[in-house]
């Protein structure tokens, strides 16, 4: 470890132009830690066009921001990003650098990892320095969630660790002084051995349902695809979507970007209704961070109950239809 | 065409049981399978064996018993199975596992697209994937639910992400991690059962990697894990049965309107 290693750097990420919101909550999140170590936030964003004023970002508590434009990062390419970033931390030694557990950071982060030869701690729950060492203190679920592992990374810099977004709230926009800057990188940073063909949008149902406050998951006691029509109403009604367990997506009743699980997600909405599932390790390792659980099954032993906030024990087709109706009531809809 | 899946055995947390007092896994006696992505990268690696004559390598870095593992992906269909399997590589974090599997994979052969599911479903990392493939300098793709095989040594891959679909053209060699929908894992067959049994394990030990030992291991890990805790799940757990559920149900209504979701 050297003392050249300073300051927080958080790689944004601009998707098609939009700002996501990840990068604003760790924005924060690196201002409180910063703020303990006494050290700078750089926040990097890499796009061709924004739709936001980067100056924005010092608001949620950047000193720095890098903004680094170029045709090239029109779409998401791993191995661009992967060059530009090791480009930017050998200019910046960062001693920490975060990013969102989405489905890019979860690429070129590792990949950095691997290039640079640092640690790297997946999808953190907690973070915070450690007062005696001044070590960042990375908190994971392990073992499906059954325990959480503190992780430092006591030699290597940076220190590295992708966040799932929305773990961490964003913070209120503040009038606070900083500055924009436009970094020009080097050629070789884009040239790539990946070919972007193009890119798909996904339109009408919401697959993403990690950004969700509101997941209505379904499982085997659905017993039909059609089944899924009723949780479809019950999650629109509350803006939410649907998720399942791993028996619908193999019966394929509902596509596998909604599975919750192990295999699939992993989600911690505010609201996640268990639906007709009983329970499995690796279907509840998937959502018990949620922060209110609410299970429907008609076996009263159905471990889904152990960690519920309410569990509604009876028939599914006839509790859902009544939630339906009485949350419809309540809206004015009836 | 030579290809080489990444495999690694994890518990099987699909049969375990939850302690009703502690709300804890209950770890004893659980048996060890393939980790469940690993299987459709396998079963990928076989569609390329059936349509173009492959050639499958499994290499997996574990204890003795993941032997058992191997033996399962052979019975499967692939052709060759490698152990990285010493005391010294105990303990390592995603990158001193990357560290072993690439060097692995490096020395045992040029291989033209390299497999490995998007992550395991213990440590849940989605790490060793892009990490290897940095490693060996290989272009390498992840979330990947289809593969097609262009002309002139190519793949194009379709990444499911969170807004939609990307595709993407990759030359080989290069390396790709897979989602659950990519395919439909088929079972082992029993004469490939049989076969399996008698089958010979390559071993490679840490000396055979030539790894530096400051590397392996816990040791050589990059992270260390300074604290371990239990969670208390801090849930009521109100349950509602019969001429109650309607009570159940108002006091869901009260809570999504406290909670500002109605």
């Amino acid at each position: 470890m050297s003392d050249k290693h300073k300051n927080i750097m958080v790689i944004g990420e601009v998707r098609h132009g939009h700002l996501l919101t990840v990068t604003l909550e760790l924005t924060g999140k690196a201002r409180e830690l910063a703020d303990k170590c006494r050290e700078k936030v750089i926040t990097v964003l890499f796009f061709d066009k924004i739709d936001f004023e980067p100056e924005e970002i010092i608001k949620f508590g950047a000193d720095e921001v890098i903004c680094v434009k170029n045709d090239k990062f029109k779409e998401f390419n791993q191995e661009i990003y992967t060059n530009a970033i090791v480009e930017i931390i050998g200019k910046y030694s960062p001693s920490i650098v975060l990013t969102g557990a989405t489905s890019s950071g979860r690429t070129f982060l590792p990949a950095i990892a691997g290039k640079i030869n640092t640690g790297l701690t997946a999808d953190c729950t907690g973070l915070d320095i450690d007062s005696e060492t001044g070590l960042l203190l990375q908190t994971r679920p392990a073992i499906g969630g059954n325990i959480m592992a503190t992780i430092k990374t006591p030699t290597h810099r940076p220190q590295m660790a992708t966040v799932r977004p929305k773990n961490f709230a964003k913070p209120e926009p503040v009038e606070r002084t900083g500055r924009v800057e436009y970094l020009v990188l080097s050629e070789k940073v884009y040239e790539s051995r990946i070919e972007v063909e193009k890119f798909e949008e996904l339109e009408g149902e919401n697959v993403n349902i990690q950004d969700l406050d509101v997941i209505v998951s379904g499982g085997k006691g659905l017993k039909r695809a059609d089944s899924y029509e009723m949780l479809k109403e019950l999650a629109s009604l509350l803006e939410g979507g649907v998720g399942a367990s791993r028996p619908p997506v193999e019966s394929k009743w509902i596509s596998f970007p909604h599975q919750v699980g192990l295999s699939g997600k992993v989600v911690s909405p505010k609201v996640y209704f268990a639906i007709g599932l009983s329970g499995t390790v690796q279907h509840m390792a998937g959502m018990q961070t949620s922060e209110f659980i609410i299970a429907v099954n008609k076996d009263k032993e159905a471990p889904i109950f152990q960690i519920s906030d309410i569990g509604l024990c009876g028939d599914l087709f006839e509790i859902v239809p009544k939630i339906i109706e009485a949350v419809r009531k309540e809206k004015g809809m009836m | 065409m030579k290809i080489c899946v990444l495999l690694k055995q994890v518990p099987d947390t699909d049969n375990v049981k939850l302690d009703p007092e502690t709300g804890t896994m209950i770890r004893e006696g659980l048996g060890s399978i393939i980790n469940p992505l690993d299987l459709h990268a396998l079963e990928e690696a076989l569609k390329f064996k059936r349509d173009y004559e492959a050639h499958i390598t499994v290499i997996t870095m574990g204890p003795p018993s993941a032997e058992e593992a191997l033996k399962e992906a052979l019975a499967m269909g692939a052709d060759r199975i490698i152990l990285a399997t010493d005391r010294k590589f105990a303990g390592a974090d995603s990158w001193s596992t990357s560290k072993v599997l690439s060097e692995v994979v490096r020395q045992t052969d040029n291989f033209d697209l390299i497999l490995a599911g998007e992550k395991a479903t213990d440590g849940e990392t989605g790490q060793v994937g892009p990490e290897v493939a940095a490693m060996l300098d290989i272009p390498f793709s992840t979330y990947v639910s289809q593969i097609e095989k262009l002309e002139d040594k190519k793949i194009r891959v379709k990444r499911t992400v969170e807004d939609g679909y990307e595709y993407q053209r990759l030359p080989f060699p290069c390396l790709v991690t897979v989602l659950g929908d990519i395919n439909q894992p088929s079972m082992p067959t029993l004469s490939g059962k049989k076969s399996a049994r008698r089958a010979c394990v390559e071993r490679i030990s840490s000396a055979q990697t030539c790894i530096n030992e400051e590397y392996l291991g816990l040791k050589g890990s990059p992270t260390r894990v300074a604290k371990i805790a239990t969670p208390q799940l801090m849930r009521e757990s109100k349950k509602y049965t019969g001429s109650k559920i309607d009570d159940g149900i108002c006091e869901l209504i009260k809570k999504l309107k406290e909670m500002a979701i109605i």
